[in-house]
This record gives structure tokens, C-alpha cells and sequence, in this order.
């Protein structure tokens, strides 16, 4: 029997590690901060143990304020426990690491030594409904994780927002509950994501911001907010500064921090337009988060190796280092502030049970994601790109943003437009990289 | 489960008026999550003048096959970009080719349907096992296109004459080695 398929009982008679063993993210957030270094995290797993551990020592080894990861594969995001030990058993190589099939001393086995003061290690998954690997991750003493009841859950299947909301819930309790034991869960929304491509940036910091005040209202006491880069640097810088200043509004009296994930869209094909890519989510990371996730130029085709990830944890903090402070003046205006404190306030009016809120914002098309398939999705807001590469509005459905968003009807999209919008910042990435300009990449992403 | 939402387009209703030329099912397989392969399949047929029901990511196999009871389309298309559309596929085409109901109704697979990428012998298989076509992940859609306008106009024919029971191989080229099914898949897991 593996360790998701027991009864909590069986876990809670395990003898709980003494917190902070494997360290803790809040605090490391912290003495990063103090230093003025971004700490710069991978999206690292492997179902070998060994491996995974090896990983994790090259991370930490790394030149930089370094996170240490634990992405799972697939099937436990799902729940599909039986496959992955199925897996396990006949040696096929995971797209992450069972840490729900794997029993748990083999897992601080990957751990111990490897993470603790100084290098935490955050558990990402992408499971809509994560009691299992909470409880694990719990059993472990680890105690930072990602993910949310809407992000986790709209983009990826089919199970309905209401279990989700109910199963975050009830895991969210779980985590805050390390506390009692002198640990600092952290959780990070992942609301900064949503599909990745082509949801305009005011919906976006909307999300994470609610997703963190609904695990602040399940107990959690320190959180992150993100942001994906996307297609336009002036607009993401825009938006990471409207999420820092709406987390101060609606996050008040807890620890919180943010975080930027580079693109999550289609990946530049070439080694240059990779790296330039990469180094311009380091710069806007620099201007207004704590946190950056980096991604592989490999990571579009196959499962990068431990190096391709070490280069990439090395020129995403090479890039932060060297990025020019933004000065008053640099960033203007277009609404995104306005646009999500507008659609934050309706939801959190909705219900006093965030959860609750949330459920019925996406029955009343109060939060529409766009392009998102899901049934409890309405699917009437469309969003595309304008000549400059910003995210705009072609419709707004029946968010409470009419009367502010500067809609762009003439641009519902065609599957030609589509394709070149999904395509535009690898065409732009992969064309700026082969451009004879002497200031690549760093200088790439001035505003 | 709901009942998804077929109606919906995700664009902007540019196909022509008038009566559709077909009717058509979309979906992923049960293991994929990915949808912007299916949003673009979406527009790309409505353009075209099809009636489209997608039915999303992570399809299982039994909600397809009462969807399809449901909509009697034209033609199922099937896209995938996980990696494991043809073990996902093998099963699924028999799941529909040994339905009563089901067993006359075309069915096409593509995308990026294995880890490994193009798999000739592969893709044979897929085809004996009932799917019409299979098509590999290109930005031609020329040859899709042209494979659901054979099969819509063909059944349409078949629905004006008598009424009688075919299956999508004897109105189809047995293969298309060249098309695809444009496979965009946003990672952002």
C-alpha cells in the first residue's frame, strides 16, 4: 500500500520531523530580501530518488539565491496512484517524483542533508484536488507548496470548481496546521498562470490575489502571489506593480511574497531566443518580486536535465543581478490596477466564504477565463494581442469591467490569429535573438 | 458532470451563414489536459462552416462515447499533445468501433501522439484499429480539412439516399501521410 492510499491515521502515528529540518521559504524569502538577491527556483523532478536528490544538491550547488524543487509527474497530480506505482515498480521514467508512492523514508532519503536552513524545497504538483500529496508533504515535514482551488482546476480537467474549492479548503487546514509545530507553511497561488497564454494581466493578478486570501482564510499565515511573464514587458511590469500593491490591500497582517514565473507559453525554438526570454523574466522578476521560476530551453520538448536547469537557475540570477532598478516614471498606467481591484472587490462581495465567492464569480461570468474550456468556465471573454504585443480585451463577457477595460472588439480572434498570437513571443524572441543588437540580452526588456 | 458546452465558439462566428457543411466532435483523450490544440481545431472548423462540439481536455472514454450518442456527428476528431494519444487512441477506437451506435461515425487522431515523435508503424496501427486518418503535428491544415469535407459530404449523401448503415473506410483515403493537426500546447504545468 503506498503512502496516499493509507488512512491519515496510519500517517499521523509516524513521528513528526522537527520543523524546519528541511528549511523554510518564508525565511529564506527573507534573508534574500535582506541581501537584495531574487531567489531563483527550478521546475525540477525526477521519479528516481537518486536523481532527484542529485538535482536538488546541483541546485542548491548553483551560483545564486537558490530554491530547491519537488515537481511531481503526472499521474499523482491526478490522483492515478496505481499508475505511477505501476510505473515505479517496472522502471518507467516519470515526468516527476511520485512523492505519494514513494514511501517516506525514501523520500528523506532525497531530502535529508540536501534541503534545510538556507535551502528550502517547495512541493509543485498541479492537482486540482491535493489532499494526498498535502497530507504527505505534511508527514514529511515539509511545509511549502503551491497551487490554488481555481488554478489547479480550470486549466487542466474536469472536476467540477466546487470540489476543488471544498478539497483546497480542507488541505489548506492541513498545511496551517505545521504552525502548531513551530514550522511557517507557505503556500503560493498559481493564479498568475491560468493557461498560460493570452489572459490579460488585470484577470490574472486578480486570481492570485483571491486564491491567497482564500488560503489566508483557511489558516495560512504566509502566502505568495505570482505573475507569468507574458507578452509585453512594459505591460508585466505594469501588472507586477498593480499585484504588489493590491496583495498590501487584501493580504493585510500576514507574511506574503511574489513571484514570477517565465513564460509559460510557446517556447522560443532557438538557444538565443531561450536565453533572451529568460533574462527578460529575471529583469522583470528584479523590478517587483522576491521569486522567480526559470524555465529550460529544453523544457518545450523533452524533461530538461539537471544541467540545462542549473544553466538556467545561473542566467536568471546573472540577469537580476544586473538589471537596472526601475525609476518613478518608468511604468505607465493602462488600468491594470483598476481593472483587478475592480474584479477582486465584486467576487469578495459575493460571499463572506471566499470559496463560496469564488464558486459563484465563475456561475455569474464575474471571473471569465478566457479560452478556458472548462465547464464551470463561461466562456464569452476573448482576449488577443495588439500590435505592440499587449494583452488586450476583445470581449469581457459579463465581467464588472465593462465601463474600464479598453476593449478591443474588432479583434475576436480567427485560428490564423490565434496561432500567431499563441506564436508571437517565440517569433519575437527567437527574431531579437538573431538580431545583430550589441546590447542583448540584458538590455532587452527596457521599458 | 455537466454537460459541456459545445455551443460556445471561442471566436468570432466568421463562418459562413447559411446551413453548416457537417457536424463535428472535438475532444482530447482522457490523459490530456492540454486545450489550445482544441480551441484552434474549434475555430479553424467553424471557419470552415462545421457545427462544433468540443468537449475539452481529459476526456474519459465513456463521457466521449455518450457525448457522441448524443450529438450523432458527422465525423469525431480526436487531438492530443501529451505524448500518449496513441495508447490513450488504440483504446478509445475500440470503445467506439465496438458500439452499435457509434460504430458508422468516422473517426480521426492527431497530434503530438507519442513521446518519441513520428511512429509510422505506429500510426498503421491506429489505422487498423479503426480510425480513418492519422495525422502527424504540422501547420498544414490542408489535408484535415479536405479529410472532413470528404467525410461530411459523403454522409450527407448517404443521409439524402437510402438510409443505410456505413463506416468512415469505404468514403476515405485509407491514410493521410502528410497532414496534421496543429498542436499547440501551452506548458504550463
Amino acid at each position: 500500500m503506498s503512502a496516499a492510499e493509507r488512512p491519515a491515521g496510519a500517517l499521523a502515528s509516524v513521528p513528526a520531523a522537527p520543523r524546519d529540518r528541511y528549511g523554510s521559504l518564508p525565511a529564506a524569502v527573507r534573508a534574500a530580501r535582506e541581501r537584495g538577491e531574487l531567489l531563483v527556483q527550478p521546475r525540477m523532478g525526477f521519479s528516481d530518488p537518486a536523481r532527484m536528490r542529485a538535482g536538488l544538491l546541483a541546485t542548491r550547488a548553483a551560483r545564486g539565491a537558490t530554491v530547491g524543487t519537488l515537481t511531481l509527474d503526472s499521474y499523482t497530480r491526478v490522483g492515478d496512484v496505481a499508475a505511477a506505482a505501476r510505473a515505479l515498480a517496472t522502471g518507467v521514467p516519470l515526468n516527476g517524483y511520485p512523492i505519494t508512492s514513494h514511501a517516506l523514508d525514501i523520500t528523506r532519503g532525497v531530502l535529508d542533508r540536501v534541503a534545510g536552513p538556507g535551502f528550502p524545497v517547495q512541493v509543485r504538483h498541479g492537482s486540482p484536488l491535493p489532499e494526498s500529496i498535502f497530507r504527505t508533504l505534511t508527514a514529511l515535514g515539509l511545509d511549502a507548496t503551491e497551487g490554488g482551488p481555481v488554478s489547479y482546476c480550470l486549466p487542466y480537467g474536469r472536476v467540477p470548481l466546487r470540489r476543488a474549492v471544498d478539497s483546497w479548503a480542507r488541505s489548506c487546514d492541513r498545511l496551517a496546521r505545521a504552525a502548531d509545530e513551530g514550522g511557517e507553511p507557505h503556500l503560493e497561488s498559481f493564479g498568475g498562470c491560468m493557461l498560460g497564454q493570452l489572459c490579460p494581466p488585470s484577470l490574472l493578478v486578480a486570481l492570485t490575489v483571491l486564491e491567497a486570501a482564500f488560503f489566508v482564510q483557511h489558516g495560512l499565515r504566509s502566502v505568495s502571489v505570482s505573475f507569468a511573464q507574458q507578452t509585453n514587458a512594459a505591460q508585466d511590469a505594469e501588472a507586477l506593480l498593480a499585484l504588489r500593491r493590491l496583495a498590501r490591500q487584501f493580504l493585510p497582517g500576514v507574511d506574503w511574497h511574489v513571484v514570477v514565473y517565465t513564460y509559460m507559453g510557446v517556447y522560443p525554438r532557438t538557444p538565443g531566443g531561450a536565453a533572451l526570454l529568460l533574462s527578460r523574466a529575471a529583469e522583470l522578476a528584479a523590478s517587483g518580486a522576491e521569486r522567480l521560476i526559470v524555465k529550460t530551453p529544453a523544457e518545450a520538448y523533452r524533461i530538461p536535465t539537471v544541467d540545462e536547469n542549473v544553466a538556467a537557475l545561473e542566467l536568471a540570477a546573472a540577469a537580476a543581478r544586473a538589471a537596472r532598478p526601475l525609476g518613478p516614471g518608468d511604468v505607465s498606467d493602462t488600468g491594470v490596477y483598476v481593472e483587478a481591484r475592480a474584479l477582486i472587490e465584486a467576487v469578495l462581495d459575493l460571499d463572506p466564504d471566499i470559496g463560496t465567492a469564488l464558486v459563484r464569480a465563475f456561475a455569474a461570468g464575474y471571473l471569465d477565463v478566457p479560452y478556458c474550456l472548462h465547464a464551470d468556465n463561461r466562456g464569452a471573454a476573448r482576449a488577443t494581442l495588439d500590435a505592440e504585443g499587449r494583452l488586450r480585451w476583445s470581449s469581457v463577457g459579463a465581467m464588472p469591467i465593462a465601463h474600464l477595460a479598453d476593449l478591443d472588439r474588432a479583434a475576436l480572434p480567427t485560428s490564423s490569429g490565434l496561432l500567431a498570437a499563441l506564436t508571437y513571443v517565440q517569433r519575437t524572441c527567437d527574431a531579437d535573438a538573431a538580431a545583430p543588437a550589441p546590447s542583448l540580452p540584458l538590455e532587452g526588456a527596457r521599458l | 458532470m455537466k454537460r459541456p458546452r459545445g455551443g460556445r465558439s471561442p471566436g468570432a462566428g466568421s463562418r459562413s451563414t447559411g446551413p453548416a457543411r457537417g457536424s463535428v466532435l472535438l475532444s482530447s483523450v482522457s490523459s490530456d489536459a492540454h486545450t489550445w490544440n482544441l480551441v484552434f481545431l474549434q475555430l479553424l472548423l467553424e471557419e470552415n462552416g462545421y457545427d462544433v462540439v468540443n468537449l475539452g481536455a481529459c476526456v474519459p472514454d465513456e463521457l466521449l462515447l455518450a457525448e457522441a450518442r448524443a450529438h450523432a456527428p458527422d465525423v469525431i476528431v480526436i487531438s492530443s499533445v501529451n505524448g500518449h494519444g496513441r495508447a490513450d487512441g488504440r483504446r478509445l477506437i475500440g470503445a467506439l468501433r465496438a458500439d452499435p451506435m457509434l460504430r458508422g461515425v468516422p473517426a480521426v487522431i492527431g497530434g503530438k501522439l507519442g513521446v518519441a515523435g513520428a511512429d509510422d508503424a505506429a500510426d498503421a496501427e491506429l489505422l487498423d484499429a479503426g480510425f480513418a486518418a492519422v495525422f502527424p503535428d504540422s501547420p498544414d491544415t490542408g489535408p484535415f480539412l479536405h479529410l472532413v469535407d470528404t467525410v461530411c459530404t459523403a454522409r450527407r449523401a448517404a443521409r439524402a439516399a437510402v438510409p443505410v448503415a456505413r463506416t468512415g473506410h469505404g468514403v476515405i483515403p485509407s491514410r493521410f501521410g502528410n497532414g496534421l493537426l496543429p498542436a499547440y500546447a501551452a506548458d504550463a504545468s
